[in-house]
Parts: structure tokens; C-alpha cells; sequence
């Protein structure tokens, strides 16, 4: 029997996706190794927290205090840890998103507790859980044991299905955080306004050298607004500086696996590929059918971009209206 | 002001990466090392800082000989002192930031820089780890930073957007890329780096949490349909996307 325990994130007091997603593999867990799964949020109002009862969650411990509405390291830490130690939780899961990366492994620190980062799948064998996360950007892979009483695990968003939820409500219940320390605090929050990240997204638009100059990327930008996605970019195009770093997809960018990549003028180079190559369907488009990204694409037109993708759009405008 | 900055030496990001006879670790033969990208920006953050405010900076590194080219380097780019914590054995990152903090301790940084993550594990959590054990502030994923007497504002890269942070010294701050534009090494910097002396330390020994069970290659992607090479293809991909792939 195992206790287990999944922090909740929100954002402007919305539960994210990938909490869903750690709600659903620590059941998951609970489910073969026997066990409770609970969950600890942070903020001030919360909506909809009973709703991870659909997840296999029981109970949902809201630490709350109005100070607490936008992430603060320091206090999120302060209350996390202190309430898996008294609670006695001893499987800790997080989403690794940038706040779950920077609050997983400050909580296995004040626990002690060995921490396997960026999973993308979680095993059971015998009666222990073995973690599998990428290496070298996706090069490679790793199975881990964390050996440790208490274990934190953090789980690559958009890679574990959250599934379909049951009807079943968690109980929720509301506890106040006095005086949060407040030693590392968000000041702002600067939205780029109405863009999808490349680490979030279901589908991902991606451009390179092959684009020929940033104004080209208008394109880009035009297709993943109709398709709902996020607009990425090689390392090429980002050192060039046509594109924002944040769009970078690669090892020195982001690894994205979202449901479904399409590069535009990308031959991939190994660090590009390494950063997406887990992505479910790759669609190609490039004019030199020997781009190593034909190797791992789906489907591919080895042709002049700038003659498909304004076909490419138009023939996407015509499904979505 | 004591300035430290923890460095690691990692495969280069064009590596091709085999796994080694043992199927736990990657086998390094034909393999270049370099400094870890990500600690580039944060050596270049820590010089910067120096130059402005004065202060010393020392380079930290854990692992073996091979490590000291990376601090090498960092003495190149114009890093005061290098310290290595000789320890060639498998750690995983809480073991990994104990011995970096004890270090940072018995140094006296008040500031400390990381690169926001190794490119060999990717983890993303050592600096994070560091700060805590040391009862630092900590602001990760850094794409500026000011310092403005003790206090720190950095602005961190968040899904869709950026966060400003603020803390105080002592601080952990991890490096993303756009930090700053990391310098070369001038020709006086390199000949003054070969000239100085490593020092080497023993860290404390420290157990594991995290076991390496094995080390696999990602499952082959076959290469798929060549759909066509003009904009004719297009409604077939399109057909293809929404019908058998059903993605879109």
C-alpha cells in the first residue's frame, strides 16, 4: 500500500492538462501496487477540484491564501513539503511543466526524496515502479528505479492520456496558509499574447532555413492559427534570429510530443530530430528528398514549400470552415 | 561578492549517442565533450556580473580529469578559479547538488549560476536542488537577470509567456538560452587559462535515490509515404492527416 499524492497545477485558477494527466497515471499506479492517490493544490480560488475525483483521485487538499494565486518557488515549496510530510505522502507526482520542473525537484530536496524527471512512462515490475525518461534530448532512453522511501516522479506533459473521466467527485478539502514565504515571488506575468507554446500543444508548425527569410514565417504563423497549433522553429532560424528561443524545438529548445508535428523547410539536423522525434504523426515538406527528416516522417511531399504550403493552407481552410 | 558558477562537460549536441557494453551509460568512444551549453550562458552571467559589481568567480565541476577542459574553458572565457570534485562514479542529481552545495558552502558564493539543465541527462533540476539544500533563493530558467544591491529580478520562461521573479542574495539563478551572448576566449584569456591550477577535491561521499536499470534506443521511426512532390499532393495529405491519421 502506497500513499500517493499529485500536485495540482493551476493557472489563473484553472486546473492544467498535464495535472489531469498525473492524476490519471498515479490511479494508474495506485491501481496495480495497491494504494490511495490524493492531490495538494496551490492558490487562491481553484475551480472545479473535485472534478479529479474522474481521475481516480479521493481527496484534494487545497492550501490556500490569496497571496498564493500566481507561483511563488519559495512558498509553493514551503507548502508542498510541509504538507507531504505531515500527511506522510510517499509517491509524489508532478507534471513537468515549467512550473513542475522547478517545483519537483526543490520538493525532493526537502524530503530527500530520489526524484526521475521528464518520464514518459511508468512501469510497474514486481513490486516496484520503473520510470522510463529521455536522455540526450530523446536520443536515448532511460528505465530508472528511485530507491528512496519517498519518491517524486515528474511526467512529461501531453505524453500519459488522462482518459475519460468518471462522474465521481473528490472530496476537497480547504485548509489556509499563514504568512506563505514569499522570499522568491512573481512579480509579472508577461503573456505573449494569444500563442500557443510548443510545449503545450496537440499540433506544432515548424519552420526552418528552408523558409528563406523571417517574413516567410507569416505563413507558418497562418497554418497553425488555423489548425490550433503552436508555431516552432529550428535552432538554424532561432541563432538567426528571426524566431523567438521560445520557439526553439530541439536539444538546446524544447522536446515537444504532440500529436502531430509538421516541418516546413527543416532538413533535421540530429539535435532537431532528437527534440521531436516522439511526436505521434511527422509530416514533411522539403525539397531535398535526402533531409534526414523524411527519415522519421509520416507522410512527406518532397517539394518547394513555398509552392505547398499556400495549397497546404487553403486545403486546411476548407476542412475547418 | 563571491561568484560561483557549476559547470558540467557533456557530449556535444551533435553527438551520435551509442549505448555502452555495460547498457546503463552511453559508450563515449568517438564521442566530443564540451561545456554544457546551458552553463556557457551562466559562466558569461557571472563574468558580467564581476565585471560590474568586482567580486571573485570560481568554477565548479563534478566527475572526472576529463571535466577539467570544460573549466578549462570557463578560466578561459576569464573565470578566476577552478575547483574539481573528482568523483568519476555514477551520481544522480540530489547526490549531485549535496556535494555542489557543500562546495558553494565552503566557498562562500553568495551567487551562484547554473545552466538550466545538462544536455547529457536533461534533468533540469540540480540547481533548483542546490538552492534548497544550501537554503538559497533560486530562480530557474532564467532569461535575464539584474542585481540591484541584494536583490535579484530575473524574468523566467514559462509556457505562452515569461515570469518576473524577484529574490534576494544569497540566490541560485539557472541560465536559459537568451540570457546573455556568451563570449569567446581571447587568445590571452586561453594562454592565461593553461597557466592556472585546478583544484582538486574529494566531495563526500553520498548514497543514490535513483538507479540506472538500463539504457535503451528510442523505438526505430520507419519512414513513411512520400505523398507527392508538388502542391498536387496536397489534398491526398490532407486526406491522409484526417482520414487514417485522424489529427486533424
Amino acid at each position: 500500500m502506497a500513499k500517493f499524492l499529485v500536485f495540482i497545477e493551476q493557472r489563473n485558477g484553472q486546473i492544467k492538462k498535464s495535472s489531469f494527466e498525473a492524476a490519471k497515471a498515479a490511479s494508474d499506479l495506485a491501481a496495480k501496487l495497491g494504494g490511495t492517490v490524493e492531490a495538494v493544490a496551490v492558490g487562491n480560488e481553484i475551480a472545479n477540484l473535485d472534478s479529479l475525483g474522474g481521475f481516480g483521485v479521493s481527496k484534494v487538499y487545497h492550501l490556500k491564501n490569496d497571496a498564493l494565486a500566481d507561483y511563488s518557488p519559495s512558498a509553493y515549496t514551503e507548502a508542498v513539503s510541509k504538507f507531504a510530510s505531515e500527511n506522510g505522502s510517499e509517491i509524489i507526482l508532478f507534471g513537468a511543466t515549467s512550473m513542475g520542473k522547478d517545483l519537483a525537484p526543490r520538493i525532493s530536496s526537502k524530503l530527500d526524496a530520489g526524484l526521475a524527471i521528464d518520464c514518459v512512462a511508468l512501469n510497474v515490475e514486481g513490486s516496484e515502479i520503473v520510470a522510463t525518461r529521455p536522455v540526450y534530448a530523446g536520443k536515448a532512453l532511460v528505465d530508472v528505479k528511485v530507491t528512496s522511501a519517498k519518491k517524486v516522479y515528474a511526467l512529461r506533459p501531453n505524453v500519459f492520456a488522462a482518459g475519460i473521466p468518471t462522474e465521481v467527485k473528490a472530496e476537497v478539502v480547504v485548509s489556509s496558509v499563514d504568512s506563505p514565504n514569499m522570499n522568491v515571488k512573481v512579480i509579472e506575468i508577461k503573456k505573449a499574447e494569444g500563442k500557443l507554446d510548443v510545449a503545450e500543444a496537440d499540433i506544432i508548425v515548424s519552420g526552418g532555413r528552408g523558409m528563406k527569410a523571417p517574413e516567410h514565417f507569416a505563413m507558418i504563423e497562418e497554418l497553425s492559427q488555423v489548425l490550433g497549433a503552436a508555431t516552432g522553429a529550428s535552432r538554424a532560424v532561432v541563432d538567426a534570429g528571426w524566431r523567438p528561443h521560445a520557439e526553439q524545438v530541439g536539444q538546446t529548445g524544447k522536446t515537444v510530443s504532440p500529436t502531430l508535428y509538421i516541418a516546413l523547410g527543416i532538413s533535421g539536423a540530429i539535435q532537431h530530430l532528437a527534440g521531436m522525434r516522439s511526436s505521434k504523426y511527422i509530416v514533411a515538406i522539403n525539397k531535398d528528398k535526402d533531409a534526414p527528416i523524411f527519415q522519421i516522417a509520416d507522410y512527406g511531399i518532397v517539394g518547394d514549400v513555398f509552392e505547398v504550403l499556400p495549397k497546404f493552407i487553403e486545403e486546411v481552410k476548407k476542412i475547418k470552415a | 561578492m563571491k561568484i560561483a558558477v557549476c559547470v558540467s562537460h557533456v557530449p556535444d549536441t551533435a553527438a551520435r549517442i551509442n549505448i555502452g557494453a555495460d547498457g546503463k551509460s552511453i559508450d563515449a568512444a568517438g564521442v566530443t565533450f564540451v561545456v554544457n551549453p546551458y552553463d556557457e550562458f551562466a559562466i558569461e552571467e557571472a563574468l558580467k556580473t564581476k565585471e560590474k559589481l568586482g567580486g571573485e568567480t570560481v568554477a565548479i565541476s563534478l566527475g572526472g580529469d576529463a571535466n577539467k577542459e570544460t573549466l578549462r574553458k570557463a578560466l578561459a572565457m576569464g573565470i578566476d578559479n577552478a575547483v574539481l570534485l573528482k568523483d568519476d562514479s555514477y551520481r544522480d542529481s540530489l547526490s549531485v547538488a549535496k556535494a555542489l552545495a557543500e562546495e558553494i558552502k565552503a566557498q562562500g558564493a553568495e551567487l551562484v549560476f547554473f545552466g538550466k539543465q545538462s544536455v547529457d541527462y536533461d534533468n533540469s533540476v540540480v540547481g533548483q536542488m542546490t538552492s534548497e539544500l544550501l537554503g538559497y533563493n533560486c530562480i530557474s530558467v532564467a532569461v535575464s537577470f539584474t542585481l540591484d544591491g541584494t536583490k535579484v529580478t530575473c524574468e523566467r520562461e514559462i509556457e505562452g509567456g515569461k515570469e518576473v521573479v524577484e529574490t534576494s542574495l544569497p540566490a541560485v539563478v539557472t541560465a536559459q538560452k537568451g540570457l546573455n551572448e556568451p563570449r569567446y576566449a581571447s587568445l590571452k584569456g586561453i594562454m592565461a587559462a593553461k597557466k592556472k591550477v585546478i583544484e582538486e577535491k574529494q566531495p563526500a561521499a553520498s548514497v543514490n535515490y535513483v538507479e540506472v536499470a538500463a539504457m535503451k534506443r528510442p523505438a526505430a521511426k520507419q519512414a513513411g509515404k512520400i505523398v507527392g512532390t508538388d502542391s498536387s499532393a496536397v489534398p491526398e495529405l490532407v486526406r491522409l492527416l484526417r482520414e487514417e491519421a485522424k489529427v486533424i
